[in-house]
């Protein structure tokens, strides 16, 4: 299993970078990916969908896509990928340290 | 008298259930009610054959009262919205009806409007659809007209039915302007919301390299925000540009309309978020979900929804019996894409296993993840097989809803 280091802490992650394990996370390891996937400040907005996105996958055990993000998280679709340009629900999700959400086949 | 079954939606799912149903249930044990908008029964895999005149649009059509065995009631109504606590359906039309069991089989909805401009100047012209029997004859009108210049096939975002479709659509394009001598002339994109031109790493590898053998360019991670018909531009949320001539466009998808008018039926979409291994609503054991109105991580297909069946005819019966749940869907999925020049290849997969090499369902079979010509035939013989096999209930000798493992090579991707 790989592991990545936030925040001076040891984490297990997956093949690419997204947390396996939610509730090691804390917000200043958000931060710190944030700046390594090229977003150097987080703000309010940015927390808001964060946070969501957590809440999200502790309430359905996977992150939501872009399209429910857009309908329910308050930020349109739009705005999210202004907030996030790399694909939002990819970005949020790893800057949440949620596993990556699960994409329909 | 004996319960009442109430099955929305007359599609591939409803009807196959309600049959199913009724095979296994006597009339005085079971009453079966399926509700259906309309009349018609289109054999939705077959638009992928009208644009290019393969496929006759009439001949895809058939009654749908005509499709279920006798015993069963059909009731040709707009369904307004569900009471899960009072157990009742509501008519658009004014009427009702009650269930002591309710099954969600009314499919996913197309929302061309829902994305900026997509219904707007060019929409049945130079922005076409093949998902549904209209668009489909507009785009072989389309076709026929076009002498040269940029396609692009764009999946506007996840999920939408039969995935495999638009890349269906895109390899019989290459067939298609090759037969009519101006394959040169032609520019072929495909352009998708997906990182590959497949979800899972075995297939997209496979699918992305035959995209290039056949000279389609492949665009990823486009997720369609905006539609300029006037100037020929698909433009993605990350605003990148994809040019066009003629645009053929899979639109969002979403579930029936009634299932957002229904609390605690459906999610963000209008699916219906049942238990992925039982297709049980949580909270309301007596309701469930068949189909691609079922708001799970399955492909969107006729064929899951085959599958699905099995387990769901059985879950039933065991809570009518008052019995645990026992039947466990596994995801399974199993779609013939239509490569071009006669061939096709075959891809079975489920929850847990991606799309692997091997053979189909024994390893004396089928080939699986490579061009045949058999799967070819396979496809079009399975036109025969849905109006007089799987519609009606049969099961498909040595086929069950279990994902076969024998027969499957196991690659590193
Ligand atoms: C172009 C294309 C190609 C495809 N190719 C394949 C393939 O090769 N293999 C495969 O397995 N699958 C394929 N599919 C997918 C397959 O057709 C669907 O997955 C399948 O039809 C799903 O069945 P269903 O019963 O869930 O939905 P549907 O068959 O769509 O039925 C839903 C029903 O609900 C009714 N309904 C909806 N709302 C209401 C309402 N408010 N009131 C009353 N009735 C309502 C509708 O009228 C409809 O009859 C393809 C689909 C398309 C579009």
């Amino acid at each position: 299993m790989p592991t990545a280091t936030y925040d001076g802490t040891l984490v297990p992650v997956d093949d690419e970078g997204f947390f396996t394990e939610p509730e090691r996370w804390t917000e200043p390891m958000g931060e710190q990916i944030a700046k390594e996937l090229g977003i150097d400040t987080l703000t309010d907005r940015h927390w808001t969908v964060i946070r969501f996105m957590r809440e999200q996958y502790a309430a359905k055990g996977t992150g939501p896509t872009v399209r429910v993000l857009g309908k329910t998280s308050g930020v349109s679709v739009k705005e999210l990928y202004q907030l996030f340009p790399k694909g939002p629900a990819k970005t949020a999700a790893k800057i949440a340290g949620i596993p990556k959400p699960r994409g329909c086949i | 008298m004996g319960k009442h079954i109430v099955i929305l939606g007359s599609g591939t799912a409803g009807t196959m259930t309600a049959n199913r149903l009724r095979r296994a249930y006597d009339e005085s044990e079971l009453r079966i009610t399926v509700v259906d908008q309309d009349d018609s029964h289109v054999y939705q895999p077959g638009l992928l054959f009208v644009p290019f005149g393969l496929a006759q649009p009439h001949a895809l059509v058939r009654s749908r009262p005509h499709q279920l065995h006798d015993g069963v009631d059909y009731r040709r109504a707009r369904i307004d919205r569900v009471d899960l606590d009072a157990r009742t359906v509501y008519f658009a039309v004014g009427g009702w009806i009650a269930y002591d069991v309710l099954v969600v089989a009314t499919g996913a909805r197309l929302l061309p409007e829902e994305t900026e401009g997509l219904t707007g100047p060019g929409w049945g012209e130079n922005v076409l659809t093949f998902y549904d029997l209209p668009g489909a004859v507009g785009l072989h009108h389309a076709l026929e007209r076009f002498e040269g210049g940029r396609v692009v096939v764009d999946v506007a975002d996840m999920p939408v039915k039969c995935p495999v479709a638009p890349l269906e659509f895109a390899f019989l394009a290459d067939w298609y302007f090759q037969r009519r001598g101006i394959r040169d002339r032609v520019e072929l994109t495909y352009a998708t919301p997906l990182d590959g031109a497949f979800t899972k790493p075995v297939a997209a590898k496979a699918l992305s390299g035959l995209l290039e053998r056949k000279g389609i360019e492949l665009v990823t991670e486009f997720t369609l925000g905006e539609v300029d018909g006037k100037g020929g531009r698909l433009v993605s949320y990350d605003e990148r540009e994809v040019p066009f001539d003629l645009a053929v466009v899979v639109p969002l998808h979403g579930g029936a309309e009634y299932v957002e008018r229904s609390p605690g039926l459906g999610d963000e979409l209008g699916f219906v978020p049942v238990d992925p291994h039982t297709l049980q609503l949580p909270d309301r054991p007596e309701v469930f979900a068949i189909g691609d109105a079922a708001g799970l991580s399955a492909s969107k297909a006729g064929s899951v929804a085959h599958f699905e069946g099995e387990v769901l005819v059985r879950n039933i019966g065991r809570f009518l019996a008052g019995q645990p749940l026992d039947g466990s869907f596994d995801g399974h999925a199993n779609c013939f894409v239509e490569t071009g020049f006669h061939r096709a290849l075959l891809i079975d997969f489920n929850y847990d296993t991606e799309p692997l090499p091997g053979h189909f369902p024994g390893p004396v079979g089928l080939p699986l993840m490579k061009e045949s010509h058999a799967a070819h035939l396979g496809k079009l013989a399975f036109e025969w097989l849905y109006w007089h096999s799987l519609l009606p209930g049969r099961e498909l000798p040595g086929i069950g809803s279990a994902m076969p493992e024998r027969g499957k090579i196991h690659l590193p991707a």
